[in-house]
């Protein structure tokens, strides 16, 4: 190898060693982390919304082809919420749009993700995996007062 | 060379039933983007529904269109570079196996028995002669490999002791045996899950599990797409470029190849980022793994870089000190000789650029939060297999079938604009995916018909321009398709003006290196296969033992009852 194409690999690794370190950074430094494997909450059959305190939520998602279960939730601005999703059927997909909550809903598993309300609003919620003919109706929001 | 005419038959056989099922590939892409931004507003239209038309669109361009044109490369690069003859019943074997397959697959997705995409998650289940289909194409796609290739490697090695193989020849037959490796979990999901499953033979599957196994096959597959076009671009560009330029380096380019050998596997789980049941710091090690695999395109990046700027200034020395001046002689546009596949190989190069970029962005673990699932990943695939990979494949296949069958290239002026056109289309799809993609448009989804439907509860009117920017983005691409079709079919249907060969434009090297290391293949093949095994031991654990609770019975498109369980004992759950 000669010295031009040393210094295009060195300065490849180094860019892709910055980018990691940011990553790992956000995620174990500033929490924005992607879902694990959870085993504490078992797949349920229903979805509701718990309220824990004026300001902390947990909701169970059920997806179902082609619908959420709850539909449209109501909450204060400033909540935190702790979703758990799994699904009925098919795979499902479950989007938040404006948050960092992208989860997959698999039959026989639960997903879980935490994400704090600030500002009020429609929060949409848009299934993005193909579940079937009627995946392109498959919605639902959460409106933050 | 010349070539035994039953072995050309089926090279260019290879490639034109290959391009004919590509054609209504690329009809399914114009569908899409009008279906999605509302232009047809219909659960389907000429009796094929959206999502049918979807999965038609992805395994015929990335399953049959891709695995077909790249044995058809593999056959001429071996025949070639070898020059030991190909046997013809191994290669009719073959090729009619992957016809068949691909009809068998063909009639289940025309049919609508087939709507699961090409990715057929469960449990969605298809019908069985889709997976029966698809396995035929898959196993003949490995029948050349076996019984042509590696015994004509091995006798070339043992009479040629001492030199390198060819370039091609190494890069090829890494790819291939990549190709074999990568096919082992997803020959599993479909023979012990899928097919049982749509044959009857068992009532549930765990979507997880075939989820893992698809995914461990589904990113390696994407470098067997790639590895056939960086081998053009190591041989062929730099040669084509002046008529006579050189590879900067060939150790660099055996180096990449090795490199992809080993860092093409254990990386599936960027796939899964967003999935339950799979401890985040397993998914944390494939993405450092996806970053290696960066690697080795960031290498090339500079290679043929590198190659290309030698080639120029050894053809241009006045421009021996410019920078970036020698970029401008670069011929994007000539018809002299064999220049016009510049235009290919170029076009593809530039759409790679950002493709590599947005990958970048897609493996970054946490980052893929904001992408996952949204439109940004096909504009992202759109750019890599639908930009640089089809694009090589269509420059070669043109030049193959010219050279294979004796004509001379028909329309090379459309020939030479079509990528070009193809390279600005897909450029402004990428932008307006991408970008609405942030903005959370989904993909896979009729969205015309909801979304983008002002009529609609659902209406979202933010995502409307850049679906409707995607309409025209696609018009130019399908315009682009049919320049280089009407040449192709213009060449193939012309009369022969000379003997038929089988040539392929070869660049020598530069900087030509032994590097013993890198010569013997079974040890890399044997370390990239243990470290395939050691990094899905731990995920495999947790979706079969620890995060998945019970199987799923199977459905179908159609209806949220299940086809494969009685209703009844689904409830008992
Ligand atoms: C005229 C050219 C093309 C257009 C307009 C086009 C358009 C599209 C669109 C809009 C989608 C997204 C559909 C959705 O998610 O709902 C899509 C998906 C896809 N395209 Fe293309 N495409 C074209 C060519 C190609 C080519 C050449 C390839 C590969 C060789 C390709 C491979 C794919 C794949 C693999 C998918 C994903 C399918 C899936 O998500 O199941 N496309 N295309
Ligand atoms: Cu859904
Ligand atoms: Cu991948």
């Amino acid at each position: 190898m000669d010295r031009a194409e040393r210094t295009a690999l060195f300065t490849a690794v180094t860019f892709l060693g910055i980018f990691f370190g940011l990553l790992v950074y956000a995620a174990k430094g500033m929490n924005v982390d992607v879902p694990t494997c959870i085993t504490d909450v078992k797949p349920f059959t229903e979805g509701k919304v718990i309220q824990h305190a004026p300001n902390r939520y947990e909701i169970h998602y059920l997806a179902r082809m082609w619908y959420f279960e709850p539909s449209d939730v109501e909450i204060p601005a400033g909540s935190t919420v702790d979703i758990y999703l799994t699904s009925a059927d098919v795979i499902h997909g479950f989007h938040i749009d404006g948050t960092n909550v992208n989860l997959m809903a698999i039959p026989g598993t639960v997903a879980y993700a935490r994400v704090k309300f600030d500002k009020p609003g429609v929060y949409h919620i848009v299934c993005h995996e193909y579940c079937g003919i009627g995946h392109q109706d498959m919605a639902t929001k959460i409106v933050v007062k | 060379m010349r070539v035994d005419s039953s072995i050309r038959t089926v090279i260019v056989g290879e490639i034109v039933f290959a391009i004919v099922l590509l054609i209504f590939g690329i009809y399914h892409g114009l569908m899409q983007v009008l279906y999605r931004a509302g232009v047809i507003k219909s659960m389907s239209f000429l009796g094929i529904e959206y999502y049918q038309g979807l999965t038609l669109h992805g395994v015929i361009n990335v399953i049959v269109f891709t695995t077909i044109v790249i044995v058809a490369l593999g056959n001429a690069v071996f025949l070639y570079y070898l020059q030991k003859p190909l046997r013809p019943a191994v290669q009719w074997t073959s090729f009619i196996m992957m016809v068949v397959g691909t009809l068998m697959a063909a009639w289940a997705m025309f049919t609508g028995k087939a709507n699961v995409l090409y990715t057929f998650y469960p449990p969605l289940v298809a019908h069985w002669t889709f997976y029966v289909g698809a396995a035929l194409l898959l196993v003949g796609s490995v029948i050349p490999l076996f019984f042509d290739w590696l015994p004509n490697y091995v006798s070339w090695r043992r009479e040629n002791p001492d030199k390198k193989v060819p370039l091609a020849v190494y890069g090829m037959l890494i790819n291939h045996i990549m190709w074999v490796i990568m096919l082992v979990p997803v020959v599993i999901e479909v023979l012990f899950q899928l097919l049982p499953l749509s044959l009857g033979l068992v009532q549930e599957v765990n979507p997880s599990l075939a989820r893992t196994l698809f995914w461990a096959f589904g990113h390696p597959v994407v470098y067997f797409w790639l590895l056939p076009a960086y081998v053009m671009l190591y041989t062929v560009l730099p040669k084509v470029v002046t008529g006579d330029g050189k590879l900067y380096s060939d150790g660099a380019a055996r180096l990449v190849f090795i490199l992809f050998l080993i860092f093409s596997f254990p990386v599936g789980l960027h796939h899964q980022f967003t999935e339950p049941g799979i401890t985040n710091n397993y998914k944390l090690i494939h993405s450092l793994f996806t970053f290696g695999v960066a690697v080795p395109s960031m290498l090339t990046a500079f290679t043929v870089a590198a190659s290309l700027e030698y080639s120029i200034k050894s053809k241009y020395p006045e421009l021996k000190n410019s920078l970036f001046y020698w970029w401008t002689k670069i011929p994007y546009i000539s018809l002299e000789g064999d220049k016009w596949l510049v235009s290919y190989f170029m076009a593809g190069l530039f759409l790679f650029f950002v493709g590599g970029v947005t990958g970048i962005i897609n493996a970054s673990y946490n980052m893929n939060l904001v992408v996952h699932n949204t439109s940004f990943v096909p504009g992202h695939f759109h750019t890599t297999v639908g930009g640089l990979v089809t694009l090589v494949f269509l420059g070669m296949s043109l030049y193959l079938v010219s050279k294979l069958t004796g004509k001379d290239i028909k329309f090379k002026g459309l020939a030479v604009i079509a990528p070009w056109l193809w390279w600005q289309g897909m450029l402004i799809f990428e932008y307006a995916m991408s970008v609405a993609g942030i903005h959370g448009f989904p993909r896979r989804t009729n969205t015309g018909l909801t979304y983008l439907n002002p009529d609609s509860p659902l209406y979202r009117p933010e995502w409307v321009g850049y679906a409707e920017l995607s309409v025209f983005a696609g018009v130019l691409i399908v315009i682009g398709f049919v320049l280089w079709a009407i040449s192709f079919f213009g060449t193939l249907l012309s009369s022969p003006v000379r003997e038929p060969v089988l040539e392929l434009p070869s660049a020598e090297a530069y900087h030509d290196e032994k590097m013993p290391a890198l010569q013997k293949l079974t040890p890399w093949v044997v370390f990239s296969s243990l470290l395939f095994l050691v990094s899905y031991i731990p995920p495999l654990y947790d979706v079969t033992k620890r995060g998945v609770f019970f199987d799923s019975p199977g459905y179908n498109d159609k209806s949220p009852v299940p086809i494969t369980k009685p209703p009844a004992s689904s409830k008992s759950e």
